[in-house]
């Protein structure tokens, strides 16, 4: 078979051309990058119980103050350095999500505080919110249907 | 003018292309092709609030600049063609409102430059004196409106290219002393199914496989007739891609072609992944490094081709395929 | 250094890795799939909080600490845990507010930083 015979076998050619991502390098970066962010989280969080916090409260302030790094490094123009060499290792931890948002506020600074910084704050974290939040409340209606009816689901 | 086969036009009279001139931003200037661009910038946004006005800056002061360079009178270009990537073209018509020459906007993604130098050849060829063309991209406006803002934390994949900042035009005369554009092939629509808006190397490549093809069969030309064989911004997959396609044609093109997307920027130093694209990469490359070669005559025959990915942020969130368009001149001495 | 010797350094290890390992999982689906990034934070989003609502992400929680719950996973399951704490409190209703008050902290953190971070700050060019 010829590349260009038919458009499933140029994929494939395509596929065999293309070169993959370095994945054991980048797996590498992820893992001790992520795994740094999480102990930075979890030194505060302990630092917040030993002042006598609650658990819930010392969970929020860990988020914010994560939060808060990642914004400034994003107005820094920093996390997309850290971003680029870390990939998921800063993408999936809360820090990916703040700077999700705080890189569409920037970029569409141009198009005013309203409609640009307002209105494209979520184009990248948006769906995040939208499915994170529908999934909770079906957990928590489903939750409710087993409770109501005596099945204990947690 | 007259036809030649199905899509290739043969100039009787060939336009001259008097004049070039480029533009390039700071990864550009730190490029291989550095000392052949007429002006480098410092920064991406030239002293601009936004990323578009620079690049309607950067279009409109290569414009100017290849003008004055040409010591033709303003008043004397009857006809600007130009384009660019943003939706509705708007770094081009923005950036030439004020340069009072008819203003043909044209969209050919990626190959833009080449077919305003088609258009223009037959305008010159059918009843003008001059007309200039130009096409410009910006790294920074072209992330921001085709992927991601430039602060988000992500990677690129190995396939990706990185568009050009920079601009490069044209002006063509009835008269002079040459490079001659002698011979244009308009392509025609290619879409191999390819739908990964990160490989447009590939998405182009069979394109640019029937643009040749049809090239040389109009022609009756072959490869080597040819000092260089140029395309556009098919990057360092694409380029593989385009060997090897031919090769199965029964073209050996691999002693003389190259890729202006490989051109432009150092694999290695500058990590740019599958090599530069954008409507500024053939452009630039062109009216910087081609043209000189041709002023200083160590290039006699070339055959330039642009490639484009007629494609959008809409139509890939769809779920589209990418369409690719290529478009040959052929320019001599 | 008096402070060092009540590190828990068992604790900072078993976080240090788990989180480690969720972010290999996303690197793996990066490089993998042509995912973008939006789709791998909601799908992490979304399994965190599937997970929460079985329960099972609890145990890993209580395993890991911030291992668990700094990762957007952690997120998802902080909603879920949000919700079925609101619906065991106010029924119906908070199934819808239970979800948003546990992670309101962290979305309003977000959204007011991004704010500032316009306000005081342009996009520059990557160099690479």
């Amino acid at each position: 078979m010829k590349p260009l015979d038919s458009k499933k076998e140029y994929q494939n050619y395509v596929d065999k051309k293309s070169p993959n991502s370095p994945i054991l390098k980048n797996c590498f970066n992820a893992f001790w990058v992520g795994g740094l962010i999480c102990t930075i989280g979890q030194i505060i969080l302990n630092i917040c119980k030993s002042r006598g916090l609650s658990q819930d409260v010392s969970g929020t302030i860990v988020s914010i103050i994560l939060i808060g790094i990642s914004a400034f490094l994003t107005g820094l123009n920093i996390f997309n350095k850290i971003g680029k060499f870390a990939g998921a290792g800063s993408l999936v931890p809360i820090t990916g999500f703040a700077n999700s948002i705080v890189s569409p506020a920037m970029e569409y600074k141009s198009e005013g505080y309203v409609m640009g910084v307002g209105g494209k704050m979520f184009t990248v974290a948006g769906p995040v919110l939208v499915f994170g939040i529908s999934t909770s409340i079906i957990v928590g209606i489903i939750y409710l249907i087993f409770n109501t009816q005596s099945i204990t689901l947690v | 003018m007259e036809k030649l086969g199905k899509q290739t036009i043969k100039f009787n009279n060939p336009p001259v292309i008097t004049s070039t001139a480029s533009i390039v931003g700071p990864k550009e200037a730190n490029g291989p092709l550095v000392q052949y661009f007429d002006q480098c910038l410092e920064d991406e946004f030239w002293g601009e609030k936004t990323w578009e006005k620079s690049e309607s800056k950067i279009i409109k002061e290569t414009v100017n600049m290849c003008i004055s360079k040409s010591n033709i009178p303003s008043s004397d270009i009857e006809y600007c063609f130009a384009g660019d990537l943003l939706n509705q073209c708007i770094s081009s018509s923005f950036g030439l409102r004020g340069l009072n020459i008819p203003f043909l906007g044209i969209f050919g993604a990626c190959s833009t430059f080449v077919e305003g130098l088609s258009l223009c050849a037959i305008i010159v060829e059918a009843c003008a004196q001059n007309a200039i063309c130009a096409a410009s991209s910006h790294f920074c406006s072209a992330e921001k409106q085709f992927r991601f803002p430039l602060e988000l934390g992500n990677q690129r994949p190995q396939t990706s290219q990185w568009t050009v900042t920079g601009a490069g035009t044209a002006i063509l005369s009835k008269t002079g002393n040459g490079p001659f554009i002698t011979h244009i092939t308009s392509g025609k629509i290619v879409d191999m199914g390819i739908k990964d808006a990160n490989n447009m190397g590939a998405a182009m490549a069979p394109a640019a496989l029937d643009t040749l093809i049809c090239h040389f069969q109009d022609t009756g030309r072959s490869p080597n007739y040819y000092d260089a064989i140029i395309t556009g911004d098919l990057g360092y997959i694409g380029k593989d891609i385009l060997i090897d396609l031919s090769a199965d044609k029964g073209y050996n093109i691999k002693s003389n072609y190259n890729d202006c997307g490989v051109m432009i920027f150092d694999r290695e130093k500058q990590d740019t992944h599958a090599g530069g694209s954008g409507c500024g990469c053939c452009a630039t490359v062109f009216s910087g490094y081609f043209f000189k070669q041709f002023q200083e005559k160590k290039l006699k025959r070339l055959l330039l081709i642009a490639t484009g990915a007629l494609t959008n942020s809409t139509s890939s969130q769809q779920g589209e395929s990418i369409p690719g368009i290529a478009h040959a001149i052929s320019i001599e001495l | 250094m008096d402070w060092l010797q009540n590190v828990d350094w068992l604790q900072l290890l078993k976080c240090f890795v788990t989180g480690g390992a969720i972010c290999v999982i996303g690197q793996i689906l990066i490089d993998k799939t042509k995912l973008t990034p939006a789709r791998i934070l909601v799908l992490f989003v979304t399994t965190g909080a599937i997970l929460g609502g079985l329960g099972i992400y609890q145990y890993l929680v209580d395993f890991a600490g911030a291992g668990a719950t700094v990762p957007l996973t952690g997120f998802g399951y902080n909603l879920a845990k949000g919700a079925i704490k609101g619906v065991r409190e106010f029924g119906l209703i908070g199934a819808f507010t239970g979800g948003i008050t546990s992670a309101a902290g962290g979305i309003a953190a977000a959204i007011f930083f991004g704010y500032i971070a316009s306000l005081i700050s342009k996009p520059k060019m990557k160099k690479e």
